[in-house]
């Protein structure tokens, strides 16, 4: 089966606004989606800075195609997990 | 105990990007809309309504810009005033952590329970180990009498069904010196007497009712008002914080205001030159043990709550000390601002002359993304002076003995002990080793668990940054006693 897609943006403003807790998947991933996920680190994908409505929605992280606003590492698992599972059903 | 970062810490964050921007915008003109602005009212709140939610965010934004929630004297003091309160000051408020009356949840008190887990069993090992009689059978489950039990723990230890669990209050626990405790409304205050500024309680808190003063906005005010020249002194533990090089880094500091920016790993490099000297002085006079002293949270514990190990404190001075020297050597008009991950150096500074300001990781971090400055798009530019191996690896637990190690050489027997995080257990270890012995005769003591990589005031994952500090430790020249720091 293919990988989940974890993006990562790695710029200034998402690091800073916690994406920097969410590398915590390439340490210590929670064990049932350890191998079923495939990481990357991305430079700033310009949506930090492209926001109209004044309000900066970072840490912004995309698992598969599907983009994460105000990203948490448990959002990110959570989104991770309901992939998967959808796939299994 | 680390404490992952969590909803409370990046409320933080937010609340000092606020804050900055706000400053940037119309110097906190509008800045009573930042509560607001983060808790609109289409969202669900995270306390009882969102207007508590937005009075516990007012005071977190109070701390954001220097004032001190528990000195306020009207409640209607608008965050407008507060912010040109922060623009006019010339003296620095005097740091301090203090607790935000209304988040404090007044968590019960700390205590055992018996959970239904309890089978009531027929060995009752609970009943039998308590020393206080405090347990009894009621219904087939043990029962815990809050009078006479004393909290020990032992019914805990000893339960064959792990049935009996801790209550603990978060900040209460995490604070290695008592410093935090209840007053007779449940409410938790800090004694600042006893208090050794290491931010444990702060980052434990699950209420964010913890709060410290920022000088950030101060910073931001020498950077944008002033034609002060400004000298950003950063931490060896800055490497792996920011996206991005350290060359990119050095650009991107610039682009935010500052004039020059150098390594506190330098001063470092004199710290281990001479914590080295100072070693070998001590074993000829026959010291049976010496500690480092570069951390200020362990510097002040060892003064005011472990008296038994000051004699064999390292007299040595600290990296920033000898950082900052070198700077207003180089600048004397030059207004300096130390950039690390610890709360503590905010007290060092005060007893220093050379230290201007201290902001934190996450600080310049939130400056950062207010002036929109994307560090690994900044360019590159050179630190003003580089840096050895040794110096560079203070920030990781280990990192200081082994640095000192290098240069003692064979000069002296050296054995060094680390001692990673100053917890409970630790202090006590540490007046043990200062009263009864110890086999080692070098401890290198840290506040922060794994050391500076991991301090409060960190924005990356601390396992993370590790490796980055170990890469550039790497790239690193050798240090030798004989080595003229500071002269490239
Ligand atoms: S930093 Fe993530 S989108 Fe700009």
């Amino acid at each position: 089966m293919e990988k989940v897609k974890i993006k990562i943006c790695s710029g200034t403003s998402c690091f800073v606004m916690g994406a920097a807790a969410i590398q915590a998947l390439e340490f210590t991933p929670p064990e049932d989606i350890a191998d079923k996920i495939e990481i990357v680190e991305v430079r700033c994908m310009n949506l930090c800075h492209n926001v109209n409505d004044k309000h900066n929605h970072g840490p912004f992280v995309y698992v598969n195609d599907e983009l994460i606003e105000e990203a948490t590492l448990e959002k990110v698992i959570n989104k991770v997990r309901s992939i998967l599972n959808s796939c299994n059903a | 105990m680390l404490v992952p970062k969590n909803n409370a810490s990046f409320m933080r964050t937010k609340i000092l990007i606020k804050i900055a921007e706000s400053f940037f915008a119309d110097r906190f003109a509008n800045a009573d809309r930042i509560p607001l602005e983060l808790r609109p009212k289409e969202m669900n709140p995270s306390r009882c309504c969102i207007y508590k939610d937005r009075a516990v965010l007012k005071y977190r934004c109070m701390a954001g810009m220097g004032a001190c929630p528990e000195e306020e004297t009207d409640e209607l003091k608008t965050l407008k005033s507060y912010g040109e309160d922060a623009l006019s000051r010339e003296e620095l408020p005097k740091s301090k952590l203090s607790v935000i009356d209304i988040a404090c949840s007044a968590c019960i008190k700390a205590q055992y329970m018996v959970s239904n887990a309890c089978r009531g069993c027929f060995a009752q090992p609970c009943r039998l180990n308590c020393p206080k009689e405090a347990i009894t059978m009621i219904n087939g489950r043990a029962h815990i009498d809050p009078e006479k039990c004393v909290n020990c723990g032992r019914c805990h230890d000893v339960c064959p069904y792990h049935s009996i669990i801790k209550v603990p209050v978060p900040c209460e626990e995490a604070c290695p010196v008592g410093a935090i405790t209840k007053d007779e409304f449940g409410k938790e205050h800090i004694d600042t007497e006893k208090c050794i500024s290491c931010g444990k309680c702060l980052a434990s808190c699950p209420f964010g009712a913890i709060v410290e003063r920022s000088q950030m906005v101060d910073v931001l005010k020498q950077l944008h008002e002033t034609e002060n020249k400004v000298v950003a002194m950063l931490a060896p533990a800055v490497i792996g914080q920011f996206p991005g090089n350290p060359k990119n880094l050095v650009a991107a500091l610039k682009k935010a205001g500052f004039d020059e920016v150098i390594e506190v790993a330098v001063g470092a490099d004199i710290t281990t030159q001479k914590e080295a000297a100072e070693f070998i002085e001590r074993q000829e006079k026959g010291a049976k043990l010496m500690t480092t002293s570069c951390c200020p949270a362990y510097y002040r514990a060892a003064k005011v709550h472990i008296p038994e190990i000051q004699p064999f404190v390292s007299d040595t001075h600290t990296p920033m000390y000898y950082t900052a020297e070198l700077v207003k050597k180089d600048t004397p008009n030059c207004k300096t601002v130390f950039i690390g991950p610890c709360l503590a150096k905010r007290v060092e500074a005060e007893y220093d002359p050379n230290v201007d300001y201290v902001l934190t990781f996450e600080e310049v971090g939130a400056m950062f993304v207010a002036a929109q400055i994307n560090v690994e798009e900044s360019g590159e530019e050179e630190f003003s002076k580089i840096s050895c191996a040794q110096g560079r690896q203070f920030p990781i637990s280990g990192g200081v003995a082994g640095a000192v190690q290098a240069l003692v050489g064979n000069k002296a027997d050296y054995r060094p002990e680390k001692i990673d995080g100053l917890s409970k257990e630790n202090i006590k270890l540490l007046k043990r080793y200062a009263t009864k012995g110890c086999e080692n005769n070098m401890l290198e003591v840290m506040c922060c668990e794994g050391g500076c990589v991991s301090g409060p005031g960190c924005v990356a994952l601390p396992a993370k940054a590790t490796r980055a500090v170990q890469n550039y430790v790497a790239t690193g020249e050798q240090l030798t006693p004989e080595t003229k720091v500071g002269e490239k």
